[in-house]
């Protein structure tokens, strides 16, 4: 039925009013972005007419510079995977700062279990586990880290649940206790070189294939099921969502386990990159899984925002930063310019939706 | 069994001292749509808020379809029958119509994935059109969100949600206190396919031309206290005003305030 058919009783739906999606726009600036580097690549004296997506010096054999655009990609790839779930969190108009610190316990706990028992013929010091040395299959580290996120998460998600307290204070408190844990576990030492078979978790683009399917996998929950229905009214309006039927509480258990769980996937994917886990990983990473949505058109008051525009974000996210080494701007000002483009970006997609509301 | 849909006896509620509801008898038939009329404070919503379990009563009797009901809280209300629109709209801002309809009673395939079983969109749109045409609700998108909807849009999606899963009882507190004259004649109309439908209403009104125009019978609080039970046909407007500002009480209700 097309949807004129019941645009009667003098109210008449107006095509140009339709949204144009979001992440339409999210593209477009990630586009803009790459060209503005691109543009200051040729501009700039001391770039030498390099360039920040093209391969100049037949290096590869397609045209792009294809070592510039994997760092990129592999640099989001893991804080990608945190903010898949930070996404979810905010939509249901939560938020959690936890998932850093929580990225750094998971790792700790995760490596332990995964450590080898040989590094070149040489016994390998077993941070935790001392003289019990015995390979485990790569399933055990992978099972712990999760069960690990899914109870960190279910604290998280039942305090903000039954204890009312704001989001923020809960996870703001799970993060140093996850810093504490980080610590604790080893009592500060790093744990390295895990078995193969969990080394290939995080090896050469892996962390990419990983983020990709959890993206669409996410994609999918939240578009397509019931979980993602009420996680998007519960953000929306918690009463309406309430006086539905929703049983809230254990909504937003769910939504926070599951946030908890894709953090210490993450772990698990970072420590088998580095091929060891330090007490310090993650640092910041929960403030940059947040920003990677908030950039994506998440909105911070929840009931708005796709996992298409966090994966965007994400990418725009690594463009940046990826640009600003590129054009050799020192770490201190990428930090000052980063924060900057955040909040520009939250200023902007606010004035838009103030814009949308009053033409509506 | 009688052809009574919800009885009320001695319905009492205290804020503290402040006796906002005092031993209100009520009864409404099935079918019926009866108007609640009454000043500010006059006790009109406390007395919606007790039915629909939105507030404990300090006191009486709430018998629903032959039961005697105590409504823990307003969702205990609505699974058993009975659906308010209340001037602070239920609706999720950020989800279109199909989705508010079917909020928290979604369609779904695949049950057996749980939380995660998925929606079936196609059949929970064409029912969304069918409930629209059946409450006479003429939305110009229904995949268009509620926040750009207009403020009689949104009432009529919310009537509609009520009207449209068979409630044995519908309760609108104030549904046009904030709309233009366009959305306001909708929603009367939808009102009136109600009735035509012989489903009983409840409606919470200042506007004096509406309730003439829709109800059978006013009911009339005043100070806590219902004044007057007044059949449409035996009276008219400077009536029922004199009643709402006590210049009169009705003969069987007479000491009552």
């Amino acid at each position: 039925m097309a949807d004129q058919a019941h645009g009667v009783g003098g109210l008449t739906y107006d095509k140009s009013k339709r949204g144009w999606p979001n992440e339409a726009n999210i593209f477009i600036a990630l586009i803009i972005i790459i060209a503005i580097f691109e543009i200051l690549g040729q501009v700039l004296p001391y770039m030498n007419g390099q360039s920040f997506l093209f391969d100049t010096q037949e290096r590869f054999d397609s045209i792009f510079n294809e070592a510039r655009l994997r760092i990129i990609i592999l640099q989001v790839a893991i804080i990608g995977i945190i903010s898949l779930g930070v996404t979810q969190v905010i939509i249901s108009g939560g938020i959690d700062l936890s998932s850093g610190p929580l990225v750094g316990a998971a790792a700790m706990i995760v490596m332990s279990f995964a450590q080898t028992e040989l590094v070149n013929g040489n016994p390998n010091p077993k941070a935790v586990f001392g003289d019990w040395a015995f390979d485990l299959p790569v399933l055990v580290p992978v099972i712990v880290g999760l069960c690990f996120g899914a109870f960190i998460g279910a604290i998280n998600g039942s305090l903000i649940a039954f204890t009312r307290i704001p989001p923020f204070i809960a996870t703001l408190g799970m993060f140093l206790i996850c810093r504490g844990i980080a610590q604790w576990w080893t009592k500060g030492q790093p744990v390295s070189f895990p078995t193969e078979s969990f080394a290939w978790l995080g090896a050469g683009m892996m962390p990419v294939v990983w983020f990709l399917l959890l993206a669409v996998l996410c994609h999918v929950i939240l578009k397509y099921t019931v979980y993602g229905k009420h996680t998007y009214a519960i953000g929306s309006n918690e009463d309406a969502a309430r006086m539905s039927g929703i049983n809230v509480k254990r909504h937003k258990v769910m939504v926070y386990m599951i946030a908890s769980m894709l953090a210490a996937f993450a772990a698990i994917i970072l420590s088998s990159k580095n091929l060891t886990a330090q007490t310090g990983m993650g640092q910041f990473y929960e403030l940059f899984a947040i920003a990677m949505a908030v950039i994506g058109g998440v909105s911070l008051t929840g009931g708005r925002g796709s996992i298409i525009g966090t994966v965007l974000g994400a990418m725009v996210f690594g463009a940046i930063q990826s640009g600003f080494t590129y054009i050799k701007l020192d770490a201190f000002y990428q930090l000052m310019a980063m924060g900057t483009i955040i909040i520009s970006a939250v200023v902007l997609d606010q004035w838009r939706q103030q814009r949308a509301a009053a033409a509506a | 069994m009688s052809d009574t849909i919800l009885e009320t006896r001695d319905l009492t509620k205290h804020y503290g001292g402040v006796h906002a509801l005092e031993g209100a008898d009520f009864a409404l038939k099935k079918g019926e749509h009866v108007a609640i009329m009454g000043d500010n404070g006059a006790g009109k919503s406390t007395f919606v808020r007790q039915i629909t379990g939105v507030e404990q009563r300090t006191r009486g009797e709430v018998i629903f379809d032959g039961q005697p009901v105590k409504f823990d809280g307003p969702l205990d209300a609505r699974r058993a029958g009975i659906e308010a629109v209340f001037q602070t709209l239920a609706l999720a801002d950020h989800l279109d119509v199909p989705d508010n309809l079917f909020l928290g009673r979604e369609k779904t395939k695949l049950n057996w994935l749980g939380p995660f079983r998925l929606l079936d969109y196609k059949s929970m749109r064409q029912d969304t059109l069918a409930a629209l045409q059946k409450t006479g609700v003429k939305i110009p998108n229904i995949s268009n969100t509620i926040e750009r909807m207009s403020g009689g849009q949104r009432q009529c999606v919310a009537i509609a949600r009520t009207a449209s899963f068979a409630s044995k009882l519908t309760i609108m507190d104030e549904p046009t206190a904030a709309l233009g004259v366009q959305e306001t004649a909708q929603v009367e109309n939808i009102i009136r396919t109600l009735k035509e439908q012989g489903e009983p209403l409840i409606l919470i009104s200042h506007n004096m031309r509406q309730v003439m125009d829709l109800v059978d019978r006013i009911i009339v609080f005043r100070r806590g206290r219902i004044v007057a039970n007044l059949r449409k046909e035996e009276t008219d407007g400077q009536d029922v005003v004199a009643y709402i500002t006590g210049a009169k009480t009705g003969a069987e209700y007479e000491g009552a305030a």
